[in-house]
């Protein structure tokens, strides 16, 4: 683990991206960045009075320790990592496309049909469905890892409803007030339009027959979701109405919103409510949170919703496995962007493989998320290694492995100084008539000495993340 | 604007409204108590509070006669009364909650803070002798809110069903609060218009913080049929059945204008306005003051059910 890459170098003698921030790290004193660390806390409870307040008694996730060193990627890092999340997510709903239309994927053979067909992701609702622009996934959060100066591996793809980015806007905006010396002394690309380019992403897919100026809403299970000030928070800087399911309705087919002017017409819905939630009528019958006929009115065309139904399919661990072949099948293009290698258990000469070396391969469930259902190999015990070995034996289409990556480092202030910690990036890359990508992303960092788990639920932390300018 | 956000919006004002006037009517019942008392055969101020409140089924469901205590208890502490001061901080929190972001941060604080002070309170704040200092804080902060909201709240429907909210409350328990002279009976020896029939009086104006205005106005002393009329008919009088209702006529019609539709809301608020427009006082007291109160009560309930039927509440 100690030889773990630093992204900023030894602090005499830093990588480029990190000159401004060495120095500044050796010209203030810790007590200084510690006076600086109470104050983030300030900011964060009063501007973000906003976070403190959204749920009862203060949020679980706003306490998400904020680390105030920021992360930076110079220009050519960042070109090469936008060019390829472009084209991975060009590829990703290109592949999802396929899934609910013509299927040539599947029957080219590049990848096996009941891994696709009989995945819990997959939507039978969408087969046949076009959507506008063939976009399903129109927002993905694409986790990257980092091992080396130009060694960058995706190590999964969330094309459902990625969450995160209104850290993304407040760690810049806290940045921002804590230490503007610092931030003049670079020239650092922004942010904060992240919310314009998402309202003209949705709007550039609303329905052939929606008006030039259409409806967008944001549709939020409500107060008691634990997401629920980013959604409350997006839908402020959009400026759109943040809806529940009770104010949406539909009738003959055309979605509308309860409003004190009367019915309107509501054309694209930026949903971050789950499938299984959206139409109590086409999936789970008990929800409360979603809109009785709301999946009749999106087969009919008459709405969008964002992410489209059944994008989850493309967040399958075993098919994240498919991914590079999906950029050459559909774009004729070599992946910029590389997989994490992993072993797919279905196969009898990989799974011999991932049993034999169990104790220095992390192990995941393809349906799990959130870092469940999954064996860190190294730090796992030997009985927790014969258990698991055989719940591989008994269903190993569940699972993959991969190697345990020594992750990147980067100096981080915690209770003893200033230290390395292992961080991770998800950019938010959205797909409208165009993609657009803020430069960046949410940095989340393992605050913990040698962590690699940078989930928030496991002590994880966020950085302000920097992509300088040329 | 969504309905939910207005219906949110016209309910938190509501609630913080109610717990104030709630606040004031136990400041009535306690400065009435507090005079001096010959024997009356009649249920007495503690009785009568819990009638003006609307709170008799439950609170004899619970209590077997109107003591200090209990009144106090139902109508200041009970979680399980909706209209208890606590339960009215509880749902307008709760409303201004789900629409956080419809409200400035100034009134969120407003409503916010009050809920987090009152879950430190406990049964002891609530008795006789000590709750004279949490009915003054529900007023003020519920003042605080008010002042919040309009110093701070941009100039737009949200502001407008806020307002709404606010005037129909206050015009309900400015009515009642008056109310409450009708249900306590005068000592047997005590004549009307003698010192204690005066005194009540003087508690109802203290009550809504009107006695100076009172003297202002009138320059005379204190005589029921100007109290009625000062908290009736007087325009100038901020929590006058005229104010509240010119209020919410005016809220009405800039509604109205901005959303290019008037409905039976309308038609109905400019009615109850006009009739207190051109009501006069001795008409109010030939058909019976109490008979007027209730009559009006009834009015503004259904205008409120009709503003929501409106906005599609």
């Amino acid at each position: 683990m100690t030889s773990a890459f630093d992204e900023m170098g030894e602090q005499a003698s830093p990588r480029p991206a990190y000159t401004g921030v060495a120095a500044w790290l050796a010209e203030t004193p810790a007590a200084a960045l510690s006076a600086k660390l109470d104050e983030a806390e300030l900011i964060f409870r009063r501007t973000g009075i906003t976070f403190a307040v959204y749920t009862e008694g203060g949020d679980p996730e706003r306490l998400i320790p904020f680390d105030i060193i920021p992360r930076v990627l110079d220009a050519r890092e960042w070109s090469v990592l936008e060019r390829g999340l472009a084209q991975r997510v060009r590829a990703l709903n290109a592949f999802i496309a396929d899934v609910y239309g013509p299927q040539e994927f599947v029957r080219s053979g590049k990848i096996p049909a009941p891994l696709v067909l009989h995945n819990p992701g997959f939507a039978a609702e969408m087969v046949g469905l076009r959507v506008p622009a063939g976009v399903y996934t129109h927002i993905a959060g694409i986790d990257m890892v980092r091992v080396g100066p130009d060694e960058f591996y995706v190590l999964e793809d969330n094309c459902r409803t990625p969450s995160g980015v209104s850290y993304m806007l407040e760690n810049r905006e806290a940045t921002m007030r804590l230490f503007p010396d610092l931030i003049r002394r670079h020239r650092i690309r922004p942010v904060s339009h992240y919310p314009e380019e998402l309202l003209g992403t949705l709007r550039s897919v609303a329905p052939p027959a929606a008006s030039d100026n259409p409806t967008v809403v944001l549709l939020t299970p409500g107060s008691y979701n634990s997401a629920y000030y980013e959604h409350s928070f997006l839908a402020d800087e959009m400026g759109v109405e943040l809806v529940e399911g009770v104010d949406l309705m539909v009738e003959d087919l055309v979605v509308y919103m309860r409003t004190t002017r009367g019915r309107q017409r509501v054309d694209v819905i930026y949903r971050r409510i789950d499938d299984a939630f959206l139409d109590p009528l086409a999936f789970r019958p008990d929800s409360a949170l979603g809109v009785p006929g709301l999946m009749a009115a999106y087969r009919a065309g008459n709405v969008t919703l964002a992410n489209a139904v059944g994008a989850g399919i493309a967040d399958d661990k075993a098919v994240y496995t498919y991914v590079p072949e999906m950029v050459r099948f559909f774009l004729g293009e070599e992946p910029i962007l590389k997989n994490v290698p992993t072993y797919r258990c279905s196969e009898a000469d990989e799974r011999a493989h991932v049993l034999d070396r169990l104790h220095e391969l992390v192990v995941k469930d393809v349906h799990g998320s959130g870092g469940y259902g999954m064996l860190v190999g190294p730090h796992a015990t030997k009985a927790e290694r014969a258990a698991f070995a055989e719940k591989i034996k008994a269903t190993p289409d569940r699972y993959i492995a991969q190697p345990t990556l020594s992750l990147s480092t980067c100096p981080t202030f915690v209770d003893n100084g200033i230290a390395p910690r292992h961080v991770d990036l998800r950019p938010f890359v959205l797909s409208g008539r165009d993609i657009k990508i803020v430069p960046g992303g949410l940095t989340r960092v393992a605050l913990r000495e040698g962590s690699l788990v940078v989930n928030s639920s496991q002590g994880g932390g966020t950085k302000d993340t920097w992509v300088l300018d040329g | 604007m969504l309905s939910r956000t207005a219906e949110n919006l016209f309910w938190l004002a509501r609630y913080v409204e109610r717990a104030e006037n709630v606040a004031r009517l136990l400041d009535v019942a306690m400065r009435m108590s507090s005079l001096p008392h010959g024997p009356t055969d009649g249920p007495d101020e503690w009785h009568s509070a819990i009638v003006a409140a609307g709170c008799e089924r439950s609170f004899y469901a619970k209590h077997e006669r109107a003591s200090a205590e209990s009144v106090i208890d139902h109508l200041a502490r009970d979680p399980d009364n909706p209209s208890s001061i606590l339960s009215c901080l509880e749902t307008a929190r709760r409303n201004g909650r789900a629409v956080r972001t419809a409200l400035t941060a100034d009134m969120w604080e407003a409503v916010n803070a009050t809920w987090l002070e009152t879950r430190k309170l406990t049964r002891d704040d609530f008795v006789p002798g000590r709750v004279g200092r949490f009915l003054e804080r529900v007023k003020e902060r519920s003042l605080l809110f008010g002042g919040a909201a309009g110093a701070t709240m941009l100039r737009s429907d949200a502001y407008w069903f806020t307002r709404l909210g606010t005037f129909v409350e206050r015009a309900d328990n400015t009515a009642r609060i008056l109310d409450v002279k009708y249900h306590v009976l005068l000592p047997k020896a005590e004549p009307v218009g003698g010192s204690i029939d005066y005194y009540q009086w003087t508690a109802i104006l203290r009550s809504v913080s009107a006695l100076r205005s009172y003297h202002w106005v009138y320059r005379d002393r204190i005589k029921p049929w100007l109290v009625a009329e000062l908290l009736i008919l007087r325009p100038e009088m901020p929590r006058s059945l005229m104010s509240c209702l010119g209020e919410i006529a005016r809220q009405l019609e800039v509604l109205g204008q901005a959303y290019g539709s008037r409905g039976e809301c309308h038609r109905l608020a400019g009615q109850l306005e006009a009739r207190l427009r051109f009501g006069k006082v001795e008409a109010i007291f030939q058909a019976g003051l109490h008979e007027f109160l209730t009559e009006f009560i009834d009015s503004n309930t259904v205008l409120g059910d009709e503003i929501g039927r409106h906005y599609l509440f």
